[in-house]
């Protein structure tokens, strides 16, 4: 049952076992992180490029220090400062980066489906850090990941994820990842930010946040992403907030032993009330932390492992 | 030709190498002042934990167990299929320390050239000495175990191994050849 990926383009083509394999693999590189030599030799020589045409502080630091922990030589390059704003193609750009032979391509864009374009394209590994509004695999991995530690198992757990479902490519991830884990999912949002058919991926749908968070283990909130959005999709960020931020009173609601998570960076008095922010249910810094851990593993994994059958 | 499989030891020859290990590493050290155990993970772990029971009995005090894992370490990771990686579990410090490392069966000694990388890691020991159970030859590393159980010259083609029984205590070593 080894697990040896050319690519890591999204949780819909992964199983159960993938999955749980990556979450072990992840749980032996935890522990580096915590030392006071913070490096391991494992990919020694290989190079990484993080290739972000989006801005990302989290998790493009993520990948580079999980590079540079397995001792990597890693490159970041982002598109203002790079010939993206000269006008060049995706694939020209990819097809000029490889020609330096990188061993692993870690790429975020706008447009969904571009790593699945470039994967089919190029001769070395690529790495999904988020594709439009369609996957962002080592999100929904680091969130069973920190589910997992605080729950001991996801099997049977209930989740709800409160947010703009439309544009989230963390809820696509997360919903494939925890059905396949044996989770139950319930998204909710207002109407304006619950795509038609989302149900059909495995969840069920709710208008109203209460109805999604009663008796849920974990309750997951998304950011509003203003930047994203174009149209106004709601009357205002402080009605947003009235009813589908969540606060100490509605957390009650769920379990009482119910974790928040949020993927970051959080809109305070938003999604999130503060004192919920920095509660004690909250494990907010846990996912990040755990971030590191299972972009190690993913890089491991595509790095390492004879490429038998994958092409 | 058919497969085989020999037992070379069964419980209780394992039991018996292993209390001969335990006090060879006492005598060798004189005491057990200053040493520490690490198994690789995860026969020498296994082992690791009966040497740590052995040697408690006989001094009447502990001595620090540790289990590392050295998948990270290894040269091979783009030419084998994918492991999963383990987990390290050193809960004290390795550094002036006599580090006895225990492994199930030696055989090239890359896993155990991998393991003094990760050793190192943790800190500086004053010495590393090896313990295997069985020593099956075909180095190709400059290694060279302090303690055996049982040395076993083999041909490459064959196969050592140390079975476990559902409370990690080992149960027979045996070769196979196919």
């Amino acid at each position: 049952m080894a697990f040896n990926p050319k690519h890591i383009l999204g949780i819909k083509d992964l199983s159960a076992e993938d999955i749980n394999f990556i979450l072990d693999t992840a749980a032996g590189f935890k522990e580096i992180n915590t030392r006071e030599i913070k490096k391991v030799p494992t990919l020694r020589g290989k190079t990484i490029i993080n290739l972000f045409f989006e801005a990302s502080t989290r998790t493009r630091t993520s990948f580079e220090i999980a590079g540079k922990r397995l001792s990597a030589d890693t490159v970041n390059i982002s598109a203002s400062g790079s010939s993206v704003v000269k006008g060049e193609t995706l694939e020209d750009t990819a097809k000029n980066i490889e020609a330096m032979h990188p061993d692993i391509i870690v790429m975020r864009h706008s447009a969904s489906g571009a790593c699945d374009y470039l994967a089919e394209r190029l001769d070395c590994s690529v790495v999904n850090a988020g594709d439009g509004m369609h996957e962002h695999p080592s999100q929904a991995l680091l969130d069973a990941f920190t589910i997992r530690e605080h729950k001991g198992s996801i099997a049977g757990l209930t989740v709800a994820i409160v947010g703009d479902i439309t544009h989230s490519r963390v809820v696509r991830s997360n919903i494939y990842c925890l059905n396949k884990l044996g989770a139950k999912v319930r998204i909710a949002g207002p109407a304006t930010m619950l795509p038609p058919g989302i149900e059909r991926l495995g969840c069920t749908v709710h208008t109203r946040l209460e109805d999604a968070i009663r008796d849920a283990n974990v309750v997951m909130m998304l950011r509003i992403q203003r930047e994203r959005m174009g149209a106004t999709l709601i009357p205002t960020v402080r009605e947003y907030a009235r009813y589908y931020g969540l606060n100490g009173n509605k957390l009650e609601l769920a379990k009482s032993d119910a974790i928040v998570m949020h993927p970051g960076p959080i809109n305070r008095g938003v999604e999130l009330s503060t004192a919920i922010a920095d509660g004690p249910q909250n494990v907010i810094l846990d996912q990040v932390e755990n971030g590191v851990a299972v972009r190690m593993a993913l890089l491991y994994l595509v790095a390492g492992g004879e490429k038998l059958k994958t092409e | 030709m058919a497969e085989e499989t020999i037992e070379i030891l069964d419980s209780d020859g394992i039991n018996r190498a292993l209390t001969r290990i335990a006090h060879e590493i006492l005598e060798k050290n004189k005491g057990s002042e200053g040493l520490v155990l690490i198994g690789i993970r995860t026969g020498g772990a296994y082992l690791a934990a009966e040497l740590h029971r052995k040697i408690m009995a006989i001094e009447g005090h502990d001595v620090p167990l540790g289990v590392i894992d050295v998948t990270m370490y290894r040269d091979d990771i783009s030419s084998r299929q994918n492991l999963a990686v383990g987990q390290t579990d050193i809960r004290f410090s390795i550094t002036d320390k006599k580090v006895i490392l225990v492994d199930d069966v030696l055989f090239t000694g890359r896993t155990i050239r991998a393991a003094m990388e990760a050793l190192m890691d943790h800190g500086r020991p004053r010495n590393i000495q090896l313990a295997t159970l069985v020593d099956r030859g075909h180095r190709e590393l400059p290694i060279r175990p302090d303690f055996i159980g049982r040395n076993l010259p083999t041909a490459r083609n064959e196969k050592i191994r140390v079975d476990f029984d559902a409370n990690n205590t080992p149960k027979a070593v045996q070769l196979h050849r196919s």
